[in-house]
This record gives C-alpha cells, structure tokens and sequence, in this order.
C-alpha cells in the first residue's frame, strides 16, 4: 500500500502544482476584490462568485490528485476516444445548449453549465500528441500536415459555429507544438505574414498595399536575377500576395460578424467608440492605469468595483488586478506564468515520449495564448475575444480544463522513465 | 532532430519577448501616464461643494445693510428623466415649450449622467407650488441657495455687487471659484471678497458606473466643511447715508461724512444711485444693462471717482500753510478793491472788501486775499522764476501731506488719485519761465488742482483733528473679534502745528455762523458748525455746488463734504444739505428748520438733473469737471482744463438761478 501510493506521486513536479497554487489563489482573491461591495461587506458563503470559485479550486485539485491516480498510458491509448467524445459534446452543445450571451457554448447539467469547447482543447492536443509520437510520422510531407491541420480544424469548426470565435482561435496555438515537432518554418512565415498582410489590409489603402508588395516583391528579384528560379517562385508569391489582399477584404466584409469587424477597428484604432464596444477596453484601460506603480491597495479599486469595468471577474479580471496591485501585482501575475510555461517545456525536453513531449508544447502554447490574449485585451493591444485568464477568471469549466491539461501532463512526466 | 531541439528556444524566446511586450504596455498604462489615473477619478470621483453663507454687513449701529436669502435652482439630470407632463412643468415655472425644449437639449449637451442648472433662481412662490408637483417630474430637482438682499435699499455703489465670476476672476483666485459661482465685483462686496465669501466645504463622493452614489471616497478623509463668511460692520450711518440720498435724489453729487478722530466713513452717498437689489437674483443682466445705459451713469462711485477742483473749499488749507510759513499772521491784512493784479493781468474778485485779513478773508471766501497771500508765499525766498519755483515745490508738498494727488488708500476698489502738479509738470505746460501770477488760480483751488469728494472730506477731518487724520475707512469690524486692519488706527500728521488751526476754524466759524458769512445757510441752532462753501465753474452747464465743513467745532465729530453737480452757488444746496446731515447725525431729529424759506422736503423734491443733449461723440469735452462726462477719461490721471482756468472768476457773483433759496 505504502509502495503503491508512493507510485502515485513519486516524481510529481511539486513547482508546477505550486504555481498552479498560487495561480489559482490570486485567481479567488481578486474574484473576491472585484465583487466586493465596502458598502455591504458579505460574509463568505458559497453562494457568492468568490465562494464557488474556492468551492471550484478545491473541486479542481481532486480532480487534478485524480488524474494522478491514473495509468499514464490510459492518456495516450484513450486518446481517440477522449477527442471522439469532446467533438460529440461539441455537436450536443449545438443542439441543447443554453445561449449565454449570444453564444450556443454551454451544456446545462444541474445547476452548472459544461463548456464542452474548455473540454475540447486537452482532447485535441492528447489526439494530436498521440497521432505525431505515432511510429514514422515526420512533419515535412503534405500528408502528416493535413492529417493534423484535420485534427485541429475539426473542433474549431464546431465551435466557430457557436459561434464563438475567441475559442476558435485558442486552437491556433496547436501551431506551435507542430512547429516543435517539424513543421517548417515557412509555413508560420507564411500564415502569420497573411495575418499581417489581413490587419495591413485593413490599415492602408489597396493601391499603397498593392505597391508596396509589388515593390518588395520587384526587390528581391533584383536580388535573386541570376536564379531564375527563385525570380518564377518570388513572383508567383507576389501575384499570390496580391490576390489574397482582395480575399481578406471580401472575407473581413462579409463573413465576420458586425460585432467581430467592430471590435478588429476598435483594436486597430480604425474607430474610437467610447461608449459602445470601446467602452470595455476603455474602462479596463483606465482601472489597470489607475493602480498605478504599487496599485489602489487590495479592495481600494474604483474602476472595477463599481462596475465601470464589465465582466470584472471574468474575462477582465486582470483589470482587477492591476488596479488593485498596480505594476507590482502585474508584473508577479506575468512572472509566475511565464515562469510556468518555461517550467513546462523543460519538462516536456526532458520527456522520452514523444507524446508526453507534444501534449506539454500543446499545455504550454495553450496557457501562453490565453494569458497573451487574455491581458493583451485588458489592456488594449488586442481584440477582445472573450477568452479567459487561465485558473485565475472566474469559472468552473474553465478552471477544471486547464486543470485536468495541466495534471495530465504533470502524471505524464510522472511516468517520464517508463514506457507508453 | 538536434535541428529540432533548438526550436525549444524559438518557442521560449517568443514566450518571453510577447510577455515583455505585456509588460511593457503596462508599464506605460500605469506608470508612465497619469492619463488613465485622472480618467479613474473622473470616472468614479465627484465633488460636491457646499456653499457657506455669504457675511452679513451691517452699518456702525449693527443694522443690517446686506443679508442673505434663500433662493431656489431647478436642476436636471438627464439620463433620469422619464415621459411626464412637460406642459405642467412649464407653466409651473413660466417657460414656454420652445424654451422648455432648448434648455433641456442644453443640459443634455452638458452631461447625460450629472445634474445641470434648468431653471436659476425661481422666487419662493414658484419653488413652492413646484415642491407640490416635483415628484412628478422624475429627474427634476431643487437646490437651494442664497442670494443677496439689501433690507434698507440704500448705498448701493458703497455696498457693490455680486456676480458669477469669469474666466479671468477663476484664474486670478487660484481655482477656488467654479464657473456659476458668485464673487464680489464692486464696492464693499469685492474689497472683502475673500473675508465676506466664507471657505466652500468640498464632499468627495464616488459614484458607479450606473451614477448611483456609493459613499464618501477615503472615509471623507479629504472632505472639508463650509466655513461662513465673517460679518463686517461697516462704519456707515444709515440714518445719515439714507437722508443723504433723499436730499442728492434727482442730482448728481456725492456726500462724503467721516468721523474725524477716527477715519470712519459716516456717509457715502453718490447719486444718481440705484437699488441694490435690482442687481440680485434672476433680474441682474437686464437691470445691469438698464442701469448700464443710464446717462446718468449710476455705476461711478462719484466720491471715489468724481473729479472735481476744490475751488474756494480748498482756500483753508492755502491760509494754513501761509501761517505756517510765516508769510502771514492773523492781523496781516491787504486791500481788495474788487480785483487783483496780476502782472498786466486783472483777476476779478466778487465784492470789495478793503482791507481784509484771514479771519474774514476765510468767512467772505476773498479771492484777493489768497492771491495775495499765495503770491507773496510764492515770492518769499525771491521773485526769481527759480526761487519761486523752488517754493512751490515746496508749498505742493505740503498740500499732498492733506492727501491730495493720490489716493487716501480707503478699503474700497476704484479710488482715484488725481493729479496735484509737480514743478516739473508746470514746466513742461509753461516752460522754463513761470511764477506765481502764471499758476495763480492754483490760490483758490482752481486750475491744476483735482479732487475726489472724499479728499474733500478729509481735508476737513484734517482740520477738525487740528493736524492729522486716519485713513478714511468703511469698515469698522471684521467677525467676532471686530478686527480690523493696523493701518486704519494710524496717524497721519499734516506737520503743521495745531495752533495755526485755529485762526482758519475761527474763520470758517464765520462762514457758517456770521451775517457776513458765505455759508450761513448751513448754520445750525446749538451746534457750531465750521464751514466753506465753493462755487465750481462748469464750462458745460450750471455751476457745481460745494459746501466742506465740520461740526462741532470742538471735539468735532463730522466732517462733511457735499457737492451738488449743477447746483450753483455753494450756499444753494450744497450747505443746506449739509446741515441737514449733520444734524441729523449729531442731535438723530430734524428741526422743521427753513432756510431761506425752503423746507427739507423741497431741497428732496428739486430736480437738478442736467439736461442731455443729444449725443454729440465728435465734440471734445476740454472741461471734465463734470462727472456725466470724465467716465471715458476716468483712467487718465491728467487734467486737461488748465488752459480755460487760467482765468479765474469768483464763486459767489454766481447767484443762484431757478433754485429754492432765493434770498
């Protein structure tokens, strides 16, 4: 027995789970801060946001210990049926799920609602994990990249039709984990440069845009004209470039929604509207610069307490925070993830399996580009897209998520010397 | 697969340079703008100001002259208000729709969230029926506040006005006034602004994103209360200050009284005057614009302002200093045939004496005298252009010592100095050569000499203290502990001895109470009233009326100065309405005296107005004597009649025309 749960948590990585910790309390404390009322201090009970929050937290570490508890291997031989079953809840959520907020994302169960697209994000990276770890699969042929690029659409095509676009693009950092795996590196160039060439297109005039990559396409040309087949594959890249600057226009205009489009001008500063969508970035702006150097103090906040920050608790608890905490609070709040994300692809180095290795790039891409999006939209420097901060937003599904991801790579290191 | 390896530090690097990115926006949001702090405050932070009570002024008898009473502004805040019955409110507050319609667009321009004045200043009566019926207008609501009120009506220009403040007055105080706040903008009001306003009490409240008020920020740490404006007791007399406008009504002129021993203002009347509440509460801009219009121009503060030669009124002060000089004694006596020469100059005087001397020179107002008297000062330590120059640079001297040629320095705004001429100044208009008969006039208090009504009256205070006076003053207390400034109770010393007062008070004894007298006219029964009357030529119409004096001769206490614009021979108006003053100051009755069969209530009903004539702008005005028409020149020290006054005349052959006391 002794020897038994001594297996258990034998070479558990007890820094990440402190981190988590401490990520997961600050998370409690200021979901308690941004509701707190001086007029009427409450009680703790269970019934408030912050005491389902710690009822959550708690839920979460049993889970968490739970998972711990399992044979490393049920991950990577389950890992079909683990996608099998979240791309179904995606598919039920369509059908019976309770519209909140004007997206089709939550399957009432009790008094709680399940967000089947949290759940969606470990089941996508333990299948894409376990397709790359596959014997003799390399990321350098056509075939293998769109066996993933499959794995990963699939989901964001159902939740697109939720629709609810800032969980879609969460599935854009599976990117990463490929890229670690072989993905050449043109092939990032290549998207990110038609992200760039999509937000640049919206900017600047089509005749400036239009010149300026004919331009550049003309220089390197110039460079490249004794290779005359560079010269053929640097203009047919050009015409291409140029091509895609009307696709974007045509798609910007006509397939995003008002709200998506408002919100990409907002960002861009394409418009200023402080009153409508603006006024969420406006508002968060203001409580995050208002705290200062060493912040308001904890419970001082203004902004966010008396509601001129929305979704305080949520999606922009951040505001809270940096209110509250000021440059200080920000800066430990920054700190403690990326040193939890650098935590992470050490350990998914050191790992032997291929598997444990991918699905910890996946966990870490995954966090990194919430946190990024997440505070980017707080503070203005991204849209808002309505995605949350990981284990610090209020939220059980999203808390449980991140942390069955996080636990199931901790019970994969755990098992780092034996064989999956 | 070593190639691969690396990719590791791609992904970490990109890790740690986006959250720098992170950090680096944030960095700037919170520590390198304030930008964002002051839009929190904005945001959440408001300030709420109460308004003290304004200080109470009351005269030297603690009866209220300025109070306070309450008045009510009909605010709006937009964004709570809902459909109701728009007409009912209008008739309630006497608007129409149209108006109704453009100060709500206004107040919705303004601010959606925060309360803006509707309607100002409604009377009780409208606040009263509104209070009935304000539940019906959700959004709507009541503040109250105060305004002036002036119980007895009187001393307008003396008491000032208040007004909201500009612009220029918010950056003059350093940001303790507000747009919409009143401050003091004339008279007494503006002098003691800052003593009379109180401190405005500030509550610092933070409100949600829904406007709804959530408490005081900071515990009310940084909230302060409002502290009431100091009552002032003013050294005024209203019985005196309220007759003296009675008596000045339908003419222009001023009546300045002080209290020699102490500086205390008794009487300030300048006329025409107005109602001060006219200027209070939700009337002011039509009544400031009538009052603005007048062409009588109710806004000067003639006894301040008004300009005026001394004329034979100044004639005791010239008979001190030839005493003091030694030039004469009591007995020195010249001969006045009728006229006085001047070089080849002939310089009428009204009547033939003979031989006069100072007693009698004072008491008949002989112009040969003082030419005499003052050409023989002039001449004392030679008759050379140099030597007479140097004396009178001497002799101007000790005429500024009696506070001519600058301001006295009152507690009031706008006093002018006026100018008394330095030997330089005479060079400058007659150039290098020029001597006594050059500036004779200057012997009878004509020609380069100009005062205020309340230089006037110090003179007399001067006199009546036999050598010194306090700065003339209004106000006598200031709050609880009746402070006052230091420089009020100082003594100003004339530097010439008392025992040459005598002989002049003897003289203008005489004036009042001889048969030979100018002034008996001022005579008053079982008081000694001393006296000089003066007749001021006006180029442009009737003769001014001036009458100076003291009463009683011994331990005095009024001095008094009346000038009576077109009013004529001194002995007209100006004295009897001095008497009347001042017995009403020393004995608090009014005998039913005539003089020369007038009674009290003709002198009140005479209309001494002066005829406007239609506006001519291209006209030079050279003579600026009359107060109607120095407005425009009031900022110009210079005066500008030397030219016509060189040739002197003499009051008392003016005799009196279409006026009550024929004899």
């Amino acid at each position: 027995m002794q020897q038994q749960s001594n297996r258990f948590f034998f070479n558990v990585d007890w820094v990440t789970i402190l981190i988590y910790m401490a990520l997961c309390i600050i998370g409690c404390v200021s979901i308690y801060a941004s509701v707190y009322d001086p007029a009427r201090p409450m009680d703790f009970s269970f019934a408030t946001i912050y005491g389902k929050q710690l009822y959550f937290v708690i839920a979460g570490l049993v889970v968490g210990f739970s998972i711990l508890l399992f044979d490393a291997k049920f991950f990577s031989v389950f890992a079909p049926i683990i996608y099998g079953v979240t791309m179904i809840l995606l598919l039920v959520v369509l059908g019976v799920g309770r519209n909140v907020g004007g997206n089709q994302a939550w399957i009432p169960i009790g008094s709680f609602r399940l967000q089947p697209s949290e759940f969606a994000k470990f089941g996508t990276a333990l299948l894409l994990a376990r397709y790359i770890s596959t014997f003799n699969v390399k990321l350098n042929s056509l075939r293998p990249i769109m066996i993933c690029a499959a794995i990963i659409v699939l989901p964001m095509a159902l939740i697109m039709l939720q629709p609810d676009a800032g969980s879609t693009l969460v599935f854009l950092s599976f990117m990463f984990p490929l890229y670690r795996e072989g993905l050449p590196g043109y092939l990032l160039i290549i998207f990110w440069g038609m992200v760039l060439l999509f937000i640049l297109n919206l900017f600047l005039s089509p005749a400036l845009l239009i010149g300026g990559i004919l331009a550049l396409g003309g220089l390197f040309i110039y460079y490249n004209r004794k290779r005359q087949q560079k010269i053929i594959s640097i203009a047919v890249i050009t015409l291409i470039s140029v091509g895609y600057l009307f696709v974007a226009k045509f798609l910007f205009n006509n397939v995003l929604q008002p709200h998506q489009r408002a919100r990409i001008e907002l960002i861009l500063g394409l418009k200023t509207d402080n009153k409508g969508v603006g006024y969420n970035v406006i508002q968060s702006k203001i409580a995050i610069g208002a705290g200062q150097f060493k912040g308001r103090g904890y419970l001082e906040g203004t902004q966010t307490k008396f509601g001129y920050v929305p979704a305080k608790s949520t999606d922009f608890i951040f505001s809270t925070i940096g209110e509250e905490w000021g440059f200080i609070g920000c800066f430990v709040v920054i700190g403690l993830y990326v040193f939890l994300l650098l935590r992470i692809i050490n350990i998914a180095e050191r790992q032997r399996s291929a598997f444990s290795r991918v699905y910890g790039y996946c966990v870490a891409c995954i966090i990194f580009f919430h946190v990024f999006i997440n505070i980017g939209m707080a503070i203005g420097i991204m849209p808002v897209i309505g995605i949350p901060l990981p284990f610090i937003s209020y939220g059980g599904s999203s808390l449980w998520s991140f942390t069955i991801l996080l636990f199931i790579f901790l019970k994969l290191d755990s098992n780092r010397m034996g064989f999956i | 697969m070593e190639q691969l390896f690396n990719r590791k530090y791609t992904i970490q690097g990109l890790f740690i340079v986006l959250a720098l990115i992170l950090l680096g926006n944030l960095f700037y949001i919170q520590v390198g703008t304030d930008k964002y702090f002051t839009s929190a405050n904005n945001n959440a932070l408001r300030r709420f100001y109460v308004y003290p009570a304004r200080g109470v002024i009351m005269d030297r008898n603690n009866k209220v002259l300025a109070q306070n009473q309450p008045t009510y502004d009909l605010l709006v805040t937009p964004n709570e208000v809902k459909d109701f019955d728009t007409l009912s409110l209008c008739n309630v507050i006497g608007i129409s729709m149209e108006d109704f319609r453009k100060k709500f667009h206004k107040a919705v321009v303004q601010s959606r969230y925060q309360a803006s004045i509707f309607q100002k200043l409604l009377s009780v009566e409208t606040y009263a029926s509104l209070q009935e019926k304000i539940y019906n207008y959700p959004g709507f609501y009541v503040q109250q506040r105060t305004i002036r009120y002036y119980p007895d009506s009187i001393a307008a220009q003396f008491l000032g006005y208040l007004r909201e403040v500009n612009p220029k007055d918010i950056e003059r105080y350093g940001g303790y006034y507000r747009s919409g706040d009143y401050i003091g903008k004339s008279g007494i009001e503006r002098e003691y602004e800052p003593v009379l306003r109180g401190t405005k009490g500030v509550k610092n409240i933070l409100y949600n994103a829904k406007n709804i008020p959530q408490g005081s920020y900071a515990n009310g740490k940084l909230d302060s209360m409002a502290v009431s404006g100091d009552q002032l007791i003013s050294t005024i007399d209203s019985r005196i200050q309220k007759l003296g406008e009675q008596l000045l009504a339908n003419k222009v002129g001023s009546v300045v009284a002080i209290e020699p021993s102490t500086g205390e203002v008794l009487a300030f009347v300048s006329s025409p005057g107005y109602d001060p509440n006219k200027l209070v509460g939700g009337n002011f801009s039509p009544n400031y614009l009538e009052l603005y219009a007048n062409p009588y121009r109710p806004f000067i503060i003639r006894p301040l302002q008004g300009k005026y030669s001394p004329g034979s009124a100044f004639k005791p002060l010239d008979a001190l200093i030839a005493l003091s000089q030694g030039v004469v004694d009591i007995n020195t006596t010249f001969n006045c045939p009728g006229y006085y020469w001047a070089g080849d100059r002939k310089f009428k005087c009204e009547h033939v004496d003979g031989n006069i001397s100072l007693k009698r020179g004072i008491a008949r107002s002989c112009n040969t005298y003082f030419y005499s008297i003052f050409a023989k000062l002039m001449t004392k330590n030679g008759s050379s252009s140099a030597s007479q120059q140097a004396t009178y640079e001497k002799w101007q001297n000790m005429v500024r010592k009696f506070g001519i040629g600058d301001t006295l320095g009152i507690d009031l705004p706008a006093e002018k100095a006026y100018k008394l001429f330095r030997r330089e100044d005479y060079t400058k208009m007659h150039g290098k050569y020029w001597g006594n008969t050059t500036i004779l006039s200057v012997a009878i208090g004509q020609g380069e000499i100009t005062t205020t009504p309340l230089q006037m009256a110090n003179i007399m205070a001067i006199i009546a203290n036999r050598g010194y006076y306090i700065k003339p003053h209004v106000v006598k207390g200031i709050g609880s502990d009746r402070h006052i400034d230091p420089k009020y109770k100082e003594k100003h010393y004339v530097d010439i001895d008392a025992r040459y007062f005598d002989p002049v008070i003897d003289g203008m004894q005489d004036a009042v109470n001889s048969s030979w007298g100018t002034a008996t006219e001022s005579r008053l029964q079982n008081i000694i009233m001393c006296g000089k009357t003066g007749t001021v030529q006006n180029n442009r119409g009737k003769n001014h009326s001036v009458f100076i004096g003291f009463a009683p001769r011994d331990n005095p206490k009024i001095a008094i100065a009346v000038i009576v614009e077109n009013g004529g021979y001194g002995g007209a108006y100006a004295a009897p309405i001095a008497s009347y003053i001042t017995e009403k100051y020393l004995t608090d009755t009014l005998t039913g005296r005539r003089i020369n069969g007038s009674t009290i209530d003709m002198y009140k009903a005479t209309n001494l107005l002066p005829e406007l004539k239609a506006a001519k702008p291209a006209t030079k005005i050279i003579n600026k004597t009359d107060s109607l028409h120095q407005a425009d020149s009031l900022k110009k020290a210079a005066p500008k009649q030397a030219i016509l006054h060189n040739s002197p005349f003499n009051k008392t052959a003016i005799k009196p025309k279409n006026n009550a006391a024929t004899k």
